[in-house]
């Protein structure tokens, strides 16, 4: 176990703004990317504040409906293109997975600082379209509506199309290092499993994301030139627009679940210190996941008057990808079975993101079910559902990951107790939030709603109070990690003792990673070694 | 000639080499992607308007777009040529080829740029600047639409092409890119190859499907 | 019991023949949804209970054994899961085709939706807005179409929805089992009144509602006329299709070109051409703006709405046009006002004024719209 490093860590060679801003670093990319990625979290979450409190009466309370039909548009986009898909991927995975597999960097070091820099400059465009008042079409940019609406749409489709653009830079990047530097005598079955879901999230990235950029290419043009390819007036389908749309965002939301999946692969391993209970259930699911994943986008529009036989074809195939999540779920909690678990904030994120997945995915499989999507398309069933999945999914795991990989990243230690404690906060808060929602779907609430009739105000008003809750709760436990980062205990190389790779050199990690050539002769999960054996199968000397 | 330097995170210069394909390969599947959402587009609307889009392929001038096919067609093979003739360290052949496949691929445009002409001389314009009298009705109309979104993404990709062609003969030029070196050439030929492809679908849905 | 159940979730009550069988199906599926998550959520707390380190023992550093899960059991799972999920797909596709296919003696009624409200019209012209008025035990086939967005007739009540497309129409039936009043929802975003687009459908006993008939804007009748479509005749696709060219080759097959013309020369009837929303003097002389409902009713009851200078020659179409039909003509006229001709080069379009929307000083720069009103109030 090495617990002092004879070289210095990442975050000590080479100092200065220059060393950061200019950095070739995968380590300093991925830190980069997790700042930017927490703040726009904050910003979209803020905006989500502005739009609970509004909803508290159906009345006026803070602002009048064209502020509040902007302020939901760029909640969404700010939460899904500057938070959601950019955040694990390039930010943990950035840091994470070269370490993992053993390698000293990402296959391409310089096209990495590129794809941070421009999915900024993306997120300012974007964030510069509120300038001129935001857009207010929704992030799904239905046509004709987008067309026509008075509001910033091209500004925020150029944007969007830009961190695109980053998103298949940092998929092509991810992809190649998976395939050409793994260490020595690392096969693919020895590989940690997080590393697994990520590249299953860049072939998505790199095959869906394009489509995204079409689409934002016919609104932009639509809505400045009047170039409109969905438009009735002259023979286009509105509804061949939804289509294109829902062509990339679904796969996109597997973006945003399967690097989530990939973090509770690794905590679940190392916190039950043992190996997975089907390794490869779970890396071949989320190849599944990727490649069904682009089949099932008609599921979006089954009130849009298609087609019978469409819509069972899309039915069906919605629920197999549901199976392999369900695979997955069924593999980490057998994975605690016979185990040797220890306690930890991550773990209380693992129980978090146990019942919330669940719950959301098989809402999911509820509104897949098509004679049941009639009356809850479009209302707060269908948001209750995809906020259980990307908040109770993917923030629960993002947290889980920050808390899980700190002390690596860091070489601090963060408190535990208080770590617990906002974890559970953070849970009680969004159950408060979103659990209301779908009895307000149930109800009938539409969604995108500024006002609403008397009778839905009860449970608005309790979602807004976990809304709040919420927020603080955020608030808390990312701010107890700043204190930590500050003043936390120094933390050893390896304080989970776990088997995986990155645990293998210290914390933080030196500027190359390791301190010679990693070589390999072991998988990531061999619980059955002691540490000595394994460390000795896994040695950068 | 100076030797090609392997990155420092690289195992060796075989890896980089491997994986800058790779890397390459990679980003065309996106290219593929972007294109294949018009060609559904158009696939999705031909079903719709079959006979006002059979009518306007009819209106198309063929010759303007078998023309270019060959003009593509031989610039694919240049550079082709441009890449064995790197391998085999001809680099003042390669340098040639390079060139001609640029000089090919300026001439794309340039008919491309006639055909505009003609396009717009007749009113044969996208969406709301649509005018003409000869061909009518909402299906012309959209196919004009996509056949102007189609060929003008696919123009804005040769020209990209263009760019990377020329910045790469300067480093033929410079004895940066040799047969100890040849991998950039190689990736900008696999570009220009996938450029090349595109058209060789749009041809036929935008003037052989008669 | 299935009272309970239903306050317990929040759903409205089942006002339609369809409501009680998918709330079956939802009760089926949300109750393995929360067994579910509660089991699998469980069992992990209790195999960390029951497998802490505390207690199960052993340095982490040590060796623990390899457990690999028999093949069995992970196939039996899956399987198991397949076939539930399955099992829903059935149900659901099952029940979304019973949706999807109206009864053959479904009254049909024409709905426009445009920002920001509900337009209703039978097929005898009858108009109203933002409340449809419908009897009960009766099925009733809504063929809608959107003047300008994509609009959702969305009715929580009767578990109903079905998107409102510009361009095309799309259909939606039920069938309500109690009168009373139910509201509509509009749920597909359409702007800024989006929330404000509401209605109510009223369910009216059958003596009320031939009450509520007659006292509409329609002569006396002595009950509904409709055409039973015969299924070679049927005309409109259930596909979409163009509506304007629909509406052209409509009005060669009915004979309405043999008495209008399209561009505005003049002939035994007025011309399509320019008619549409303008001010039309009638024989008696009182003024009528040619609307939807006007166009509809003129096509039903020619003899009731004679356009002052042309001879009452005009035949009734009651009974030969269906709803669908009804509308493409409507389409047809409406593509002929002077402001929509798209195809001469003469007249570059330009888009409907509409004081809701000004229009932006250039492209792509929008100009911030005037705030209207509080919000829920409907313009």
């Amino acid at each position: 176990m090495i617990e002092v490093s004879p070289v210095p860590s990442f975050l000590a060679a080479k100092t200065g703004p220059r060393a950061w801003l200019l950095t070739r670093d995968h380590k300093r990319i991925g830190l980069m990317f997790l700042f930017a990625t927490v703040a726009f979290l904050f910003l979209g979450g803020a905006f989500a504040m502005l739009l609970r409190t509004e909803l508290v009466r159906p009345e006026r309370d803070l602002f009048d409906a064209t502020m509040y039909n902007r302020l939901f548009t760029m909640h969404g986009v700010v939460m899904v293109f500057l938070f959601m898909i950019p955040s694990i991927p390039a930010g943990f995975g950035n840091f994470v997975l070269p370490i993992m597999i053993g390698a000293r960097d990402v296959a391409f070091p310089r096209l990495n600082l590129a794809s941070f820099y421009i999915y900024l400059i993306g997120a300012f465009v974007t964030l510069g379209s509120l300038v001129g008042g935001g857009v207010d079409t929704g992030w799904t940019f239905y046509t004709p509506y987008s067309s026509t609406s008075p509001t910033a749409v091209a500004p925020t489709a150029i944007g969007i199309f830009i961190i695109g653009i980053s998103s298949i830079i940092t998929g092509i990047n991810f992809i190649t290092t998976v395939h050409t530097m793994r260490a020595k005598g690392m096969r693919w079955h020895d590989m940690p499993l997080f590393v697994w879901s990520i590249y299953a999230t860049s072939i998505i990235q790199v095959l869906a994301t394009p489509v995204l950029g079409l689409t934002l290419v016919l609104v932009g043009l639509d809505h400045v030139l009047g170039i409109g390819l969905f438009d009735p007036r002259v023979g286009g389908d509105p509804v061949l627009y939804q289509h294109l749309f829902w062509f990339y965002s679904h796969p996109a939301v597997y973006i945003m679940i399967l690097p989530a999946m990939g973090v509770i692969s690794e905590i679940v391993c190392t916190f039950a210190h043992r190996n997975p209970a089907s390794y490869r259930a779970i890396a071949y699911s989320s190849l599944g996941i990727a490649f069904v994943g682009f089949l099932t986008w008609g599921h979006h529009l089954f009130v849009s008057g298609m087609s019978e036989t469409d819509a069972a074809i899309f039915g069906v195939l919605s629920m197999f990808v549901a199976v392999f999540s369900a695979i997955k779920v069924f593999t980490w909690t057998g994975t605690l079975y016979r185990a040797s678990i220890r306690l930890g904030t991550p773990l209380g994120y693992l129980f978090a993101f146990l019942f919330l997945f669940v719950f959301g995915g098989m809402t999911g499989v509820a509104v897949a079910t098509q004679s049941l999507d009639v009356p809850w398309h479009d209302t707060y069933f269908v948001v209750a559902h995809f906020h259980f999945i990307m908040v109770g999914g993917t923030t629960t795991a993002f947290l889980a990951a920050w808390h899980y990989w700190f002390p690596k990243m860091f070489g601090r230690m963060y408190d535990e107790r208080v770590g617990l404690l906002t974890a559970a906060l953070v849970f009680g808060g969004f159950f408060m939030t979103f659990f209301p929602q779908f009895l307000l779907g149930n109800a009938g609430m539409p969604r995108r709603y500024y006002s609403y009739p008397d009778q839905y105000q009860a449970l608005h008003v309790l979602s807004t109070g976990g809304s709040w809750a919420l927020g603080l709760a955020m608030l808390l436990a990312f701010g107890q990690l700043v204190v930590a980062w500050r003043k936390g205990p120094r933390a050893p190389a390896n304080p989970w003792h776990s088997r995986s790779f990155e645990w293998s050199t210290s914390s933080p990690p030196p500027e190359h990673n390791f301190v010679g050539p990693f070589v390999v002769r072991r998988g990531a999960y061999d619980y059955d070694l002691t540490q000595e054996e394994a460390d000795a199968r896994s040695t950068d000397r | 000639m100076p030797a090609p330097r392997t990155a420092e995170h690289f195992a060796d210069l075989a890896t980089q080499q491997r994986a800058a394909r790779l890397g390459m390969w990679t980003f065309l599947a996106s290219e593929v992607l972007l294109f294949a959402g018009l060609f559904a587009l158009y696939g999705a609307y031909r079903v719709r308007y079959r006979d006002a889009f059979a009518e306007a392929v009819r209106h198309n001038t063929l010759w303007f777009g078998t023309t270019n096919t060959f003009v593509l067609l031989t610039s694919s093979l240049t550079v082709a040529l441009a890449v064995r003739a790197i391998r085999a360290d001809r680099c003042g052949s390669a340098l040639v080829f390079v060139g001609l496949t640029i000089v090919l691929g300026l001439g794309f445009l340039g008919i491309k740029g006639f055909e505009y002409a003609d396009h717009i001389e007749h009113g044969l314009l996208p969406a709301r600047f649509f005018s003409s009298d000869v061909i009518t009705g909402p299906g012309a109309i959209i196919f004009y639409t996509i056949y102007w979104i189609a060929t003008g993404l696919h123009g804005v990709h040769v020209t990209a092409g263009l760019c990377v062609l020329g910045w790469l003969a300067t480093r033929i030029a410079h004895d940066r890119v040799d047969a100890t070196n040849p991998v950039a050439l190689e990736l900008g030929a696999m570009y220009w190859h996938l450029v090349d492809m595109i058209w060789l679908f749009l041809w036929p849905l935008l003037y052989l499907t008669r | 019991m299935n009272e309970i159940v239903r306050e317990m979730l929040a759903l409205p009550p089942q006002a339609s023949t369809v409501a009680a069988e998918i709330d079956l199906l939802h009760f089926w599926v949300i109750g393995v949804t929360m067994f579910g998550a509660t089991m699998i959520a469980a069992l992990a707390l209790w195999f960390t209970v029951r497998y802490r380190a505390s207690r199960v023992g052993g340095k982490p550093s040590d060796a623990v054994e390899r457990v690999q899960t028999p093949a069995r059991i992970e196939i039996g799972l899956i399987a198991l899961l397949v076939l539930l999920f399955l099992s829903w797909w059935v149900v659901g596709a099952r029940q979304y085709s019973r949706l999807q296919t109206p009864p053959d003696d479904a009254l049909e009624i024409w709905v426009v939706a445009k920002q920001w409200m509900w337009k209703f019209t039978d097929a005898e012209g009858n108009e109203s807005e933002s409340r449809l008025f419908v009897p009960v035990g009766q099925p009733v086939k809504l063929v809608m179409t959107s003047r300008d967005v994509i609009h959702s007739f969305y009715v929580p009540d009767f578990r109903v929805k079905m998107d409102v497309v510009p361009g095309r129409y799309t259909t939606v039936w039920f069938e309500a089992t109690a009168t009373g009043s139910y509201p509509i929802l509009c749920t597909e975003y359409c702007g800024t009144e989006h929330s404000g687009m509401r209605g109510e459908v009223v369910v009216l006993s059958p003596t009320e509602y031939a009450r509520w008939l007659r006292g509409g804007k329609a002569p006396q009748i002595a009950g509904i006329v409709y055409r039973e479509p015969g299924a070679a005749e049927r005309e409109i696709p259930r596909e979409s299709i163009e509506l304007v060219d629909q509406g052209e080759r409509i009005a060669a097959r009915e004979g309405c070109l043999r008495c209008h013309t399209t561009d505005g020369s003049p002939h035994i009837g007025p011309s399509f051409a320019g008619l549409y929303d303008t001010l039309v003097t009638m024989q008696d002389g009182s003024v009528v703006r040619a609307d939807e409902a006007y166009l509809t009713a003129s096509m039903m009851d020619p003899r009731e709405h004679i356009h002052a200078g042309f001879p009452p020659v005009m035949p009734s179409y009651r009974g030969r046009l269906d709803p669908g039909e009804t509308a493409a003509l409507v389409e047809l006229i409406r593509e002929l006002a002077p402001h929509e001709r798209w195809d001469t080069p003469a007249q570059t379009p330009s888009p409907k004024p509409d004081d809701r929307y000004p229009e932006p000083d250039a492209p792509g720069l929008p100009t911030y719209p005037p705030t209207r009103g509080v919000a829920g109030a409907i313009k």
